[in-house]
């Protein structure tokens, strides 16, 4: 498909959009729907298509694997950590209210860092199993 | 009133969706009527105002996994086998399954009802604390990410087990990589 002009032009137009559509998601979702989870599958359903469109080789190379496989235990790790700050500060494990001198102020900080680390989590898994699945398709064109 | 009406032609179009899908032997077509089903299925959560279900609906259901399924797609050949039983007795059992489950509706609340119980237990405190206590608008991300923090950090580890196994199975091994190096 990397010949499709129409693909390739609407592709250029609209994944940028689409990733900060996820970011608005991500950092909005205090406000508007949405939260970690959606924005992690935007993302990841952005970087997708582009794979699609541009050829696995090109979104291997804006997002390298390396990144992805760490970004699937990099958030469930900034999770836990909002969880053990809790404590250090004083309070129990994932208490928000001690994160700042304000109480509804360290809700919002350890939500905002809560839903985080759920869409670096999500994205990762969702383009780690994208990459596998479609690197096994090719392992399988090259032949034994 | 017309919403009802959207949901109900709605719902019925995802029915049709779905006999199509048991009656289509193309699994190229499966896929593409799948994908079909995850948009009205997103348009019908969307009508019932669960945006951040419909938003995830669209980009998993439609997005990634119809992307997912053409990759196997790939690998497996786009023709169903001819089924070497006979389809009386699955058809049984999904048929009695099916009734007895709408029978169970019959013992839900109304939608939507606000004497329901799951309305008048701890919602209720949500919904005029949460603003309050947590400062954030949006209830939905208040009673996910604070109160429910453990089970969204449940949910969280879920998702991350499911990659590691997805890596564990998928992962490639170079020509000649021994079996038992790591």
């Amino acid at each position: 498909m990397r010949m499709d002009i129409i693909l390739r032009v609407v592709g250029k137009i609209l994944i940028p959009y689409a990733v900060v559509f996820a970011l608005y998601v991500q950092f909005h979702g205090d406000f508007g729907p949405g939260g970690g989870f959606q924005a992690g599958v935007v993302i990841a359903a952005a970087v997708i298509f582009y794979g699609i469109i541009f050829g696995l080789a090109a979104a291997r190379r804006a997002v390298p694997e390396s990144l992805v496989e760490s970004m699937v235990a990099l958030g469930v790790l900034v999770f836990a950590g909002v969880g053990v700050a809790g404590i250090v500060l004083g309070g129990n494990y994932l208490d928000y209210f001690v994160l700042a001198h304000d109480s509804v102020h360290g809700q919002h900080r350890g939500i905002l860092w809560v839903e985080a680390g759920v869409g670096i989590t999500v994205s990762g898994v969702m383009l780690k199993v994208f990459y596998l699945f479609t690197g096994r398709a090719r392992d399988l064109e090259d032949g034994p | 009133m017309i919403e009802t009406g959207a949901i109900a032609a709605l719902l019925a179009m995802m029915a049709a969706v779905a006999v199509a899908v048991v009656r289509q032997r193309n699994l190229f077509a499966v896929v593409v009527l799948t994908t079909a089903y995850s948009f009205l299925m997103a348009t019908a959560l969307a009508a019932l105002d669960a945006a951040d279900v419909a938003m995830t609906e669209a980009a998993v259901g439609a997005g990634i996994s119809t992307v997912l399924l053409l990759g196997a797609l790939h690998l497996v050949g786009s023709l169903e086998m001819k089924p070497s039983a006979g389809s009386a007795v699955p058809l049984a059992i999904v048929v009695v399954t099916g009734l007895l489950v709408a029978y169970g509706t019959y013992g839900l609340p109304a939608f939507s009802d606000p004497d329901a119980p799951m309305h008048r237990h701890v919602a209720p405190r949500y919904l005029q604390e949460g603003p309050k206590e947590t400062g954030v608008p949006n209830v939905v991300t208040a009673v996910l990410a604070s109160y429910r923090g453990f089970d969204t950090l449940g949910e969280t580890t879920v998702v991350f087990t499911a990659g590691i196994g997805v890596i564990a199975l998928l992962r490639r091994r170079r020509p000649g990589e021994q079996e038992d190096k790591p």
